[in-house]
């Protein structure tokens, strides 16, 4: 009641509410932008720009680390570098709330099936960034007996930033990339035949699947490695 | 448990066979176990006994009640053109220079020896993973099957007639939906079966730990590794000893601990070839390996402090910011921020950078930040009391089970385990530098946290001494290598296993030369894959955010424990 009066006694001093009742625009959704455009701006374009424009300005990231580039890359989310600052820099734990799935590190039998299993849960549109030149060939461990020889053999790939490890100015630069690209509506072609996930029922007849008939069952989930023809 | 400084002299050790006051008397100990010992080997730094495949526990019993060999540092398999071999590499916590290997052969056709577990626990996994990659097996091993390979994995690696380009199939089993009819425990129970991992944010990399719940309690929990089974192993026994393998020790524990790691290789290869270390060399490594240590640290912390909190926004970042520093200076140093491959053979691989002041100023500027910031970091997480509520008595290891379970580093410090390799198998210049070694006696996730805390200060104390030491080195006296010719060739059959006091702790590598440039059996004693064995011990019977803390205060790196 006090404020009431002081207002009125001052005519100089707005109230909250005549402020918003005022007349034209709400001056907070004012801006240099909208004013170059003049008294009731409107733009013409197409939705699908538009919508690769907000797309590529607010990425969710999936948190999701597996080997030394992860080290380089929570660098890259924390203070110092902070991706945040690219519109970028949120990082989910949830595969099913991310768009982007940085993948940084050396994939390995064990793992890739389960890489590709999270990689299938995130909804689209969904983008992947390699980090490191293990997700690009295998890196330093490409001739071990265990390892992947590189990301793209499970999930398509978008950017490939190489390094070992990246620095986090490389990884910005590769997310600015595909920021980019997503802008501009352009996408990655899958150029190998990746691993699958498949029934093992399903899996060709040979001396290895005759071997392990009795150890999996029919209906569980394998993936096979070719590790003579590697895609 | 004892905190003193361990006395080998004092009245209580002379029973203990086989010690005397200039080190071990195998003589003594091969009396001690008379006829068992078939022969004895010389390996480069202990003897070797070679024992039956059916005498394995008598013996090692023997050892360890009568002789004091409570430390089961590692367990080597390999595979030669006539038998298989088993090593056990036994130390002393109260003074691991006494070294001895327990080596067993077994025949080709029949790879079958005696278990170590009931003697050690932490044989356990160290045979599981002999079996996985080489093939012997081990009667009497509570649980053998694969570690870090998949189940349905075709062949050992290792063994020398694997064929790596073999098709094999790998299931996705494990990742039903935990809450289908199959994974609960039978109609009359109430548990229920949960996976955490391998792609969790708790799990500090790709751990997958399978627990079964009574309530909210854990009735059963097991670690299940191997997500990053990279083939560290076979990447070193394909590299030559003066260049290759040395980037790849950096690639075991990442966080930063890269200098400690490439200390580790070093110091073995260095034993094998022997290579005398110029000491101004000694004290750059020192200093790098310290700094490196502190980066490691601050991650350790800065995690926990996710783990517990779930705190990404200031205690992390606090962390970070600290690293940041660090990884400037290393880079200063090393030219990379993260995978330094500095350490070569015999020294470094270059000079400090110039001009030296310039280098010197910002280390000193980060050394004398360190006390404020420290300070900062125990007001923000040690004092606080929903931070003490979390961990003060939670996951408690107590010190048998530490050093039954190999348990070393901050994990068996935490413990009130005196013991830090720096200290007690001196190398480098750290017994010309005074420092303490840091102990607590909590054994519960605080006391863990606290001892990382305050290993920061010793290290912070290390470097300050070796920038001093450095400043006033004199110009003409700066050797930075020894001379190490360009293709080294150990003799044929030398064998050796040396450990350094890594970031996690007790980093050991074992080499076998075959008189080539590369080595014919190269081993690594991670500390990570011996101190993550003690989470069951750590978490049964407790909640499950406790076992979240539990993992995230040994400090794992899942690098360092698949390999």
């Amino acid at each position: 009641m006090s404020s009431e009066q002081s207002q009125t006694a001052n005519p100089d001093v707005q109230s909250t509410q005549e402020a918003r009742m005022g007349e034209g625009v709400d001056s907070r959704f004012n801006s240099k932008l909208r004013e170059a455009f003049g008294s009731s701006p409107f733009i013409l374009t197409k939705f699908d720009k538009f919508m690769n424009w907000v797309r590529g300005s607010s990425m969710f990231m999936l948190q999701f680390g597996i080997a030394c580039c992860s080290i380089e890359m929570i660098h890259t989310y924390a203070i110092k570098h902070d991706l945040d600052r690219f519109g970028a820099g949120v990082p989910r734990a949830s595969p099913r709330q991310a768009d982007v799935i940085i993948v940084p590190g050396t994939i390995v039998s064990k793992f890739a099936p389960r890489m590709k299993r999270v990689y299938d849960q995130m909804p689209e549109p969904k983008f992947v960034v390699s980090m490191g030149s293990c997700t690009v060939s295998g890196g330093p461990f490409q001739e071990g007996y265990n390892v992947i020889k590189g990301a793209e053999e499970v999930i398509p790939v978008d950017i490939h930033v190489p390094g070992c490890p990246p620095r986090p100015e490389a990884l910005i630069y590769g997310v600015a990339k595909l920021q980019e690209r997503i802008a501009n509506g352009e996408s990655a072609p899958v150029t190998v035949k990746p691993y699958e996930l498949e029934q093992f029922g399903d899996l060709e007849r040979d001396e290895l699947v005759e071997k392990l008939a009795d150890q999996i069952d029919e209906e569980d989930l394998v993936m096979r490695y070719n590790w003579a023809d590697s895609p | 448990m004892s905190l003193e400084e361990p006395t080998p002299d004092s009245d209580a050790e002379l029973d203990v066979v086989g010690e005397t006051e200039d080190g071990l008397d195998y003589d003594a100990l091969a009396d001690l176990l008379g006829d068992k010992v078939r022969t004895r080997e010389e390996h480069l730094n202990a003897e070797g006994f070679v024992i039956r495949p059916d005498d394995v526990q008598d013996v090692l019993f023997a050892l360890r009640d009568e002789a004091g060999f409570d430390h089961l540092s590692s367990v080597t398999a390999q595979e030669y053109d006539d038998r298989y071999e088993s090593i056990y590499h036994l130390k002393k916590f109260d003074d691991p220079t006494q070294q001895l290997s327990v080596v067993v052969p077994t025949s080709k056709d029949n790879p079958v020896s005696e278990s170590a577990e009931p003697v050690y626990r932490t044989a356990d996994w160290h045979e599981r993973e002999a079996y996985d990659l080489v093939g012997i097996e081990y009667e009497g091993h509570p649980d053998m099957r694969r570690i870090l390979l998949p189940e349905t994995w075709q062949g050992h690696p290792l063994a020398l007639d694997y064929d790596q380009t073999e098709p094999q199939i790998v299931t996705l089993a494990e990742h039903r939906n935990p809450l289908q009819e199959d994974h609960r425990a039978g109609d009359d129970s109430d548990t229920m079966f949960i996976n955490i991992g391998p792609h969790h944010p708790a799990t500090h990399g790709v751990l997958h730990v399978e627990t079964v719940l009574d309530g909210e309690q854990i009735a059963d929990i097991e670690p299940d590794i191997g997500y990053l089974h990279r083939c560290e192993e076979q990447m070193c026994q394909q590299g030559t000893y003066r260049h290759q393998i040395m980037p790849y020790p950096d690639r075991w524990d990442y966080v930063s601990a890269g200098m400690l790691n490439e200390w580790s290789y070093a110091r073995a290869a260095e034993t094998l070839a022997d290579i005398e270390v110029p000491e101004y060399a000694q004290v750059i490594r020192t200093m790098a390996a310290e700094l490196s240590r502190m980066a490691a640290h601050f991650l350790a912390m800065g995690t926990f402090a996710l783990d517990v909190y779930g705190d990404f926004t200031a205690i992390f970042q606090y962390t970070f910011r600290d690293r940041e520093i660090v990884q400037n200076i290393l880079e200063d140093l090393s030219g990379q921020r993260l995978m330094f491959n500095y350490f070569r053979l015999g020294g470094v691989a270059w000079d400090l950078p110039e001009p030296r002041e310039e280098f010197f100023e910002k280390t000193r500027d980060f050394l004398n930040d360190m006390p404020g910031k420290l300070d900062e970091l125990h007001d923000l997480v040690t004092s606080n009391e929903i931070f003490q509520l979390r961990c003060v008595d939670t996951g408690v290891l107590p010190p048998e089970e530490a050093k039954s379970y190999g348990a070393t580093g901050p994990v068996a410090r935490g413990s009130g385990i005196d013991y830090d390799l720096r200290r007690d198998d001196p190398y480098g210049y750290y017994d010309e530098l005074d420092w303490d070694v840091v102990t607590e006696d909590g054994c519960d996730n605080f006391a863990r946290v606290l001892v990382r805390l305050r290993e920061v200060e010793q290290s912070a104390r290390i470097v300050e001494q070796c920038v001093d030491l450095l400043e006033d080195w004199p110009e003409d006296d700066r050797e930075i290598q020894a001379n190490v010719p360009r293709t080294l060739k150990p003799d044929h059959d030398t064998e050796v296993y040396e450990a350094v006091e890594a970031a996690k702790g007790e980093l050991g590598i074992y080499i076998r030369s075959d008189g080539t440039d590369k080595p014919a059996r190269f081993k690594i004693r991670s500390p990570c894959f011996s101190n993550l064995q003690t989470l069951p011990v750590m978490s049964e019977g407790e909640y499950i955010p406790d076992m979240i803390a539990s993992l995230g205060s040994l400090d794992i790196v899942l690098g360092e424990v698949d390999r």
